[in-house]
């Protein structure tokens, strides 16, 4: 039962959980960037937690259904409208063949879900249905959905009503200033003291440039470097490095200026330091941030990175159990 | 002597710094510790990726607590000194036609971010690095072998280390600011490194040429691209052929037609052996590529 795509939005790719276990060659994870709201949208209505979903920013696409089916659209407050009148997010709503799902405006967050019964049953490619746009790897060709194209579906993996909704106390979406916590280390004795009491000290505004590879952040003071000779091999701006690895949400400044945090679709190496890197429990609330947003990085330890990891599963449990 | 640091990357990533200058002892002592990770299957371990003087693990901290996985990466950087550094791998070689007109488009349109608007950036690399014309700078650069040190960036695109010794290394800084385009397969060149880009897209390498050879395919259609994707992997050594357009032309055509097959011999390398006499071991791999 395929839908028909007759508007994307500004960027709508088919998403899953990812595939890992190539990063070593380039090919980056990928998936869902709020893997959290991936996981409830498909749970809405009946589906796998790991099936593959749109992921849409700002605005949404607008489809047309050939069956009946069950959707649900999660994660940033983009209010979907079937046949023109808005409905409910984090809800199971069911659609009637020939019925046309479309978008009002967002109110909060950057990147909705949209799950349908069956999941979108494109051919999987290293394990993963993921759009990889960089290598070509997934989705529909490897690329963005364009107009025209057709989604097919899987086989409902097992009956649930419509209406089933995920209360709001257990949805999540970063405040306004929004908090990342970040564990510092990597290249940290690049900068001086000063300068990294500031970068935490400062609030930094989303740029434009923030996608699926990564986020830039504006608005703060440019780093001090620690006096160096150049390593061999590194190059000579005092933010080059030897091309090495980068951690998914790893925070690079080139040139000392503006923090980069690097996401599902990185990058996987590069020549630039970093200075830490954000905890995997907040990893899903950056892709939910929209340009301009102020944010504080806030300084963390292993401690507290691996407490918030573990309230983030208890929120995460908590919502199967609603939904199961 | 090689000292590590190591560093937490968040709760899911051990990062590695073997050392802060790029060297092929750097390379080697990263390569085997990350083979002996592999070896020890340790549990919780994810993802290992060797980069040119460092490496970096990807665990679930929810299956191995970090400060343990830390403990157990330090004892087995002991066992990976002692590893003699003799590498089982093979010679490619890569065909390339320097100066094609693609780049040149490409490097035009960019011109106002690099540090010598007035030249292209392979007279520009062939200045600054002393060479009295471009033509003896591409003697340089295709004259000795290259080791592939990294796979990574994106998609497949393999970072090359020039196999001669330092002074005689070419050093190149990259764009002032990066470039929003690059023709898929340029050979690039930043730092101390070559680089094929293995898809279009952004970068910051100056361009110096293309090979007809693709080494990455998602679709698996080419033929030795068939049992996986990605062509390179790190420890390959390559040797790039200069060609002409017209022989550019022939392999364009040929890799079309599904019948290209890049020159590929197996060789063993040694570190101790490469340090001894760099000349001598060169000119071995190269006899190896060479002989049929």
């Amino acid at each position: 039962m395929p839908i028909d795509v007759r508007k994307t939005g500004l960027a709508t790719t088919v998403q899953d959980l990812g595939r890992p276990g190539y990063y070593h060659l380039g090919i980056p994870m990928g998936g869902a960037m709020d893997r959290f709201a991936l996981r409830c949208a498909n749970l809405l209505v009946g589906n796998d937690e790991g099936a593959a979903c749109l992921e849409t920013v700002f605005m949404g696409p607008e489809l047309t259904f050939t069956e009946d089916t069950l959707i649900a659209v999660t994660g940033a407050e983009l209010p979907p409208k079937i046949d023109g009148e808005i409905r409910e997010t984090w809800t199971a709503l069911a659609v009637k063949a020939g019925q046309t799902l479309s978008f009002d405006y967002l109110r909060a967050g950057a990147r909705a879900y949209i799950a349908f019964a069956g999941g979108i049953d494109t051919p999987p490619m290293l394990g993963s249905r993921s759009t990889y746009a960089i290598g070509g790897l997934g989705g529909i060709d490897g690329r963005a959905v364009q107009a025209g194209d057709v989604l097919p579906l899987g086989t409902p993996a097992r009956p649930v009503a419509e209406g089933r909704t995920l209360a709001e106390r257990l949805r999540r979406l970063p405040g306004n200033p929004a908090e990342l916590r970040v564990l510092p280390g990597l290249y940290w004795h690049r900068i001086t003291e000063a300068s990294g009491e500031r970068f935490f000290a400062e609030t930094w505004k989303v740029a434009l440039e923030a996608d699926r590879m990564g986020y830039r952040f504006q608005g703060g003071t440019p780093m001090e470097f620690v006096d160096r000779e150049p390593p061999f091999g590194a190059g000579s701006d005092p933010s080059n490095i030897t091309d090495a690895c980068y951690p998914y949400g790893s925070i690079q400044i080139p040139s000392g200026t503006e923090p980069i945090i690097l996401h599902r679709d990185a990058v996987s190496g590069g020549g630039y330091f970093m200075i830490g890197t954000v905890i995997s429990a907040d990893m899903d609330l950056i892709g939910q941030l929209q340009p301009q947003t102020p944010t504080r990085f806030v300084k963390v330890n292993m401690h507290t990175a691996l407490a918030a990891r573990r309230e983030r599963a208890s929120q995460l449990a908590a919502m199967r159990e609603a939904l199961g | 002597m090689l000292n590590s640091r190591y560093s937490f990357g968040g709760d899911e990533h051990i990062f590695v710094e073997v050392s802060e200058e790029m060297s092929l002892e750097a390379f080697f002592k990263a390569l085997s510790m990350t083979n002996a990770v592999r070896e020890a299957s340790i549990k919780g371990v994810t993802e290992i990726c060797p980069a040119n003087a460092s490496f970096q693990i990807k665990f679930d901290p929810d299956l191995i607590h970090p400060d343990d996985l830390m403990s157990e990466l330090k004892r087995m950087e002991e066992e990976a000194g002692r590893a003699s550094p003799v590498l089982n791998t093979r010679i490619i070689e890569i065909p390339v036609y320097y100066q094609d007109p693609w780049t040149h488009e490409t490097l035009m349109r960019f011109r106002e971010r690099h540090q010598d608007p007035s030249s292209s950036d392979i007279d520009y690399a062939a200045r600054i690095n002393g060479f009295a014309s471009v033509d003896e700078f591409i003697a340089a650069h295709s004259g000795q072998p290259w080791f592939v040190s990294m796979v990574g960036f994106v998609s497949g695109l393999p970072f090359l280390y020039q196999m001669v010794d330092r002074p005689h290394q070419i050093q190149v800084p990259k764009y002032l600011r990066p470039r929003t385009d690059t023709p898929k397969l340029t050979v690039g060149y930043g730092g101390c490194f070559s680089c094929i880009y293995s898809v279009r897209g952004a970068g910051g390498y100056q361009m110096f040429g293309i090979t007809p050879m693709p080494i990455y395919d998602p679709t698996q259609q080419t033929g030795y691209l068939k049992d996986f994707m990605v062509f390179f992997k790190p420890g390959d050594i390559v040797k790039w052929k200069p060609i002409d357009r017209a022989e550019y032309d022939r392999c364009v055509a040929a890799v079309e037609a599904n019948t290209f097959a890049p020159r590929i011999r197996e060789v063993e390398f040694s570190l101790d052996a490469f340090n001894a006499d760099i000349e001598g071991t060169n000119a071995k791999l190269l006899e190896a590529l060479n002989a049929d």
